[in-house]
């Protein structure tokens, strides 16, 4: 069976993220970019189920500029065996990476595709469930297990109740939680032989995606500081700010 | 012509500047330098940050972080083949810049076990010896120590004692060596000893030979994460096939202090980062007098000193790097750098320390370990007086070194 694992390269989870001075989106311009870490996790688990003997192909596909091959080459480095860059300087859009993905499904034909819930620049979390949505593909999403038997994969789901298990026939869309795997570090051998691994580029136009984006951004600003908070002497007082201060009451 | 007509056409943009980059370092790696970069530092601050507090104080060396670094590559990284990654030099340096971003103990063990242990085995040794101990030392499973200095010859390596009498089927060694990294725990020793005709020879001792034994030295104030010893020879037989075949003069030790100096220019520099940046944040978060710390000149300036020292000093690692991985960097060279990253990270540690106030005498700001540290950085493998020695000889034409 053959894996396929969307990658997304984003601005790394240490950087403090800066707004640009013009309110059009985030300023990206010298910043450290690294693969986003629910993905990560989604490579791992790919990896494991390739070493248990369940997959025999991971390909590693991203989409985005000619930078995001470097992301791609983390995964190569973690184990991943070839990648796919399709290459794009729009921001796409959880729709279009969706169009793209199934475009791409359509040629590779995976029996899996595990995906990260969610990036953690724009937090859409819309991506995979979109995908299973336009392969009508069934999908377990926010997984955090998986066990693959006789051809049925049984995922392990993060609901608000508790853990709910789903039963999934392939080909199927999974997405990562947190506490799927631990993602191990990419070891200098493993780097060095990445290098030797083949990365495929391909563009939008030629999978006959449009990426022209549907949404438009209106404003982008920094989250408002939060203001310091106040001692009040009384019981009175305190009921007199709720209710004519704050108006809450 | 005003100075605007000097610029060149197109936007004017004003270029980015990233306070924890200002000479955009990474911006000179290539893409698997930058891999092995980040991660090495994802490695260092998951697995090797969290103990470190409890190892220094309690001066414990967690004998699994030999074989968790092994498993990753970072041992005898620069060595092809043999279990081992064969990366580049600069490569090397950056593995040893985020080790000793964590502690310059596990970047010290880490670099006797890679230039000093394996290197010289993979360049004087025989294709048997290699093939007998590199993929063991790369995967961790043994651990490499190194015998040069002795307790009465540091800078002089050249006066040492410990004698290798040759006798029937290999030689008899005896002697003391001293400060020796690893050593308590080694499982193999490289020695170093003159031979009956007064020369010094590369030995390859192993754990167990009979009168080879080496006593823990305590109560060392530095290097506490890494574990140091004596290594004493009594009447100790090793055999001829453990003498290494293609070392002869001082040149063999040397060869290998190069690298393991080129390695420490880069280590030293990691911890001066470290404090530089936990003194900007401490100094940022701070506030005395209704304002933060590092709204004082005083305060700016030395922000400003280290940023400077450890952004040129890393790029003159960089290009010693380069040089080295050409084949073309010279032992003063390598001087240059050791001694300069050794002293201005000391320096900055010493300052970043200052800064902290009294919470930088606690081991939770980590400041004060990293300063106790790097006092035997800028002493061990060439003290910081004499790489000066070995610079002003090469400018001079005079040696200074004896009367």
């Amino acid at each position: 069976m053959k894996i396929m694992v969307p990658i997304k390269r984003v601005v790394d989870y240490n950087v403090k993220i800066r707004v640009k001075a013009d309110g059009t989106g985030v300023d990206l311009n010298n910043v450290k970019m690294s693969m986003n870490p629910f993905d990560e996790i989604a490579v791992e688990e790919a990896i494991r189920l390739k070493e248990a003997g369940s997959a025999t192909e991971i390909v590693a596909v991203s989409i985005g500029p000619q930078q995001a091959q470097e992301t791609i080459r983390t995964a190569l480095a973690m184990g991943a065996d070839r990648g796919i860059l399709i290459k794009t300087d729009t921001d796409a859009e959880p729709l279009t990476v969706a169009k793209l993905l199934k475009a791409l499904c359509a040629e590779e034909k995976p029996g899996l595709v595990i995906l990260g819930k969610q990036a953690i620049d724009n937090d859409c979390n819309q991506t995979g469930q979109m995908l299973a949505a336009l392969l009508q593909w069934p999908q377990g999403t926010f997984a955090s297990k998986l066990a693959l038997s006789s051809g049925k994969l049984a995922v392990t789901r993060e609901v608000d109740g508790g853990l709910q298990t789903v039963e999934l026939n392939l080909p199927a869309i999974v997405t990562t939680d947190l506490r799927l795997n631990e993602p191990r570090y990419a070891s200098l051998p493993n780097i060095m032989k990445a290098k030797k691994k083949p990365i495929d580029e391909k563009t939008p136009e030629a999978l006959g995606i449009d990426t022209a984006p549907r949404l438009k951004t209106l404003k982008v600003v920094e989250p408002p500081k939060r203001q310091s908070g106040v001692k009040v002497k009384t019981v009175g007082e305190l009921v007199d700010k709720l209710r004519n201060e704050v108006g809450i009451i | 012509m005003s100075p605007a007509d000097s610029r060149p056409a197109g936007k004017a943009e004003r270029a980015s500047f990233q306070w924890d980059d200002p000479l955009s370092l990474g911006g000179l790696l290539d893409e698997d330098e930058r891999l092995i970069r980040d991660s090495a530092r994802a490695f260092c601050q998951d697995r090797l940050l969290p103990g470190i507090r409890e190892a220094f104080r309690h001066e414990r060396f967690d004998r699994e972080l030999m074989r968790e670094m092994g498993k990753l590559g970072f041992l005898g990284a620069t060595i092809k083949g043999y279990g081992c990654a064969g990366v580049n030099y600069v490569s090397y340096g950056l593995i040893a810049r985020e080790v000793e971003r964590i502690d310059s103990g596990y970047r010290s063990a880490m670099s006797v076990q890679s230039s000093l242990a394996m290197h010289p085995i993979h360049a004087y040794g025989s294709e048997a010896q290699r093939l007998k101990y590199l993929p063991k030392l790369a995967s961790g499973e043994w651990v490499g120590c190194f015998g040069l200095t002795e307790p009465d010859h540091g800078s002089d390596p050249g006066g040492m004692q410990t004698r290798a009498r040759k006798v029937d089927g290999g030689y008899r060694l005896n002697g003391a060596k001293m400060w020796i990294t690893n050593s308590p725990i080694a499982d193999v020793a490289v020695v170093w000893a003159k031979d009956d005709e007064e020369a010094i020879r590369g030995f390859i001792l192993e754990r167990g030979m009979a009168g080879f034994s080496t006593p823990k030295i305590e109560g060392k104030l530095s290097l506490r994460a890494s574990v140091t010893g004596e290594i004493v020879l009594q009447d100790v037989l090793v055999p001829d096939d453990n003498r290494l075949p293609n070392a002869r003069g001082l040149a063999g030790p040397f060869g290998c202090l190069n690298r393991a100096r080129y390695g420490i220019a880069w280590g030293a520099l990691g911890a001066a980062e470290f404090c530089w940046h936990a003194a900007r944040g401490y100094t940022l978060e701070r506030k005395q007098f209704g304002r933060p710390l590092a709204a004082n000149q005083l305060v700016q300036k030395k922000l400003a000193d280290m940023q400077t020292e450890i952004a040129i000093g890393l790029q003159a690692c960089l290009r010693v790097g380069r040089l080295l991985d050409q084949g073309q960097a010279a032992p003063e060279a390598i001087s240059l750098i050791k001694r300069n990253s050794c002293g201005k990270a000391l320096d900055i540690a010493r300052q970043a320390r200052d800064m902290h106030g009294g919470n930088g005498i606690s081991d939770e700001y980590h400041v004060m370990r990293h300063l106790m540290n790097l006092e035997t950085v800028n002493t061990y493998e060439g003290t910081h007086d004499i790489h000066a020695l070995i610079l002003g000889r090469a400018q001079t034409g005079l040696q200074a070194f004896t009367g």
